[in-house]
């Protein structure tokens, strides 16, 4: 539910002008329900961010979701598998 | 990935039939100038409040569609997971509230001028929402507004 949730309010946030990109947790979900920029992460619930305490770890999800925004290449619905190092 | 396996048995036949709402069409707000340069807010739904705010209510019935302002400037660790979901562990999340609301790496990455800077205010939803009309309809709208009314260029969303 999380992953609809975030995603619809992502939708109305770009209707306002604002880029959005959002964390996914469930590819199957973000699949059927769209939004407009997600990152895919292989995480269980609960950790869409990998390892709690491991800034390290967090910076390299958040890298990856934010090089989404830059990415021109990018058309909507974009779905992109995060890709740990 | 995450996946369903994680789930129990009723809640994997729940999603595999649930109505899921179709974005469409897809807005699209292409990044209109470098990440430097940016303001962002983060939007999280792990129904996190603050000791001093109303708690997300679980008694109404598709979820509680509300959402709490959590200024830029809070200690992480006053962060209260409120999110009522059972089927997900909720250690992570509560000894460390960056794990959905990653205040403190978006700290970082603004003092590395990655980012240009953090908005004074982000939001915080409670995800488990079945019946999302109301979402769609009234709050998601309201707070869009907000943040388009702080000049917010860009929104990082994260669930749990």
């Amino acid at each position: 539910m999380c992953n609809q949730a975030v995603s619809l309010v992502a939708a109305e946030l770009e209707r306002h002008g604002i880029s959005t990109v959002a964390i996914q947790l469930l590819r199957e979900v973000a699949e059927k329900v769209r939004p407009p920029r997600a990152l895919s992460v292989p995480f269980r619930h609960g950790y869409p961010l990998d390892v709690p305490h491991q800034s390290a770890r967090q910076l390299a999800v958040l890298e990856a979701a934010l090089s989404l925004l830059e990415d021109e290449r990018l058309r909507p619905p974009a779905l992109v598998e995060f890709q740990p190092r | 990935m995450g996946d369903t396996s994680e789930f129990s048995l009723a809640i994997r036949l729940f999603l595999k039939a649930y109505p899921w709402r179709r974005i469409e069409p897809v807005p699209w707000v292409p990044l209109a100038k470098p990440l430097n340069q940016c303001r962002l807010a983060l939007v999280s739904s792990a129904g996190f409040v603050l000791p001093e705010q109303e708690p997300f209510d679980d008694s109404i019935p598709g979820g509680d569609v509300s959402f709490r302002e959590i200024p830029s400037d809070i200690e992480v660790a006053r962060l209260i997971d409120t999110h009522r979901s059972e089927s997900f562990d909720h250690a992570g999340l509560r000894g460390d509230p960056n794990l959905a609301f990653p205040i403190t790496r978006m700290r970082e990455l603004v003092a590395a001028r990655r980012l240009g800077s953090v908005n004074r205010r982000h939001l915080s939803f409670m995800g488990s929402i079945t019946a999302p009309g109301r979402l769609v309809r009234d709050t998601a709208p309201a707070a869009a507004r907000q943040l388009a009314q702080d000049a917010v260029d860009v929104a990082l969303l994260v669930p749990v």
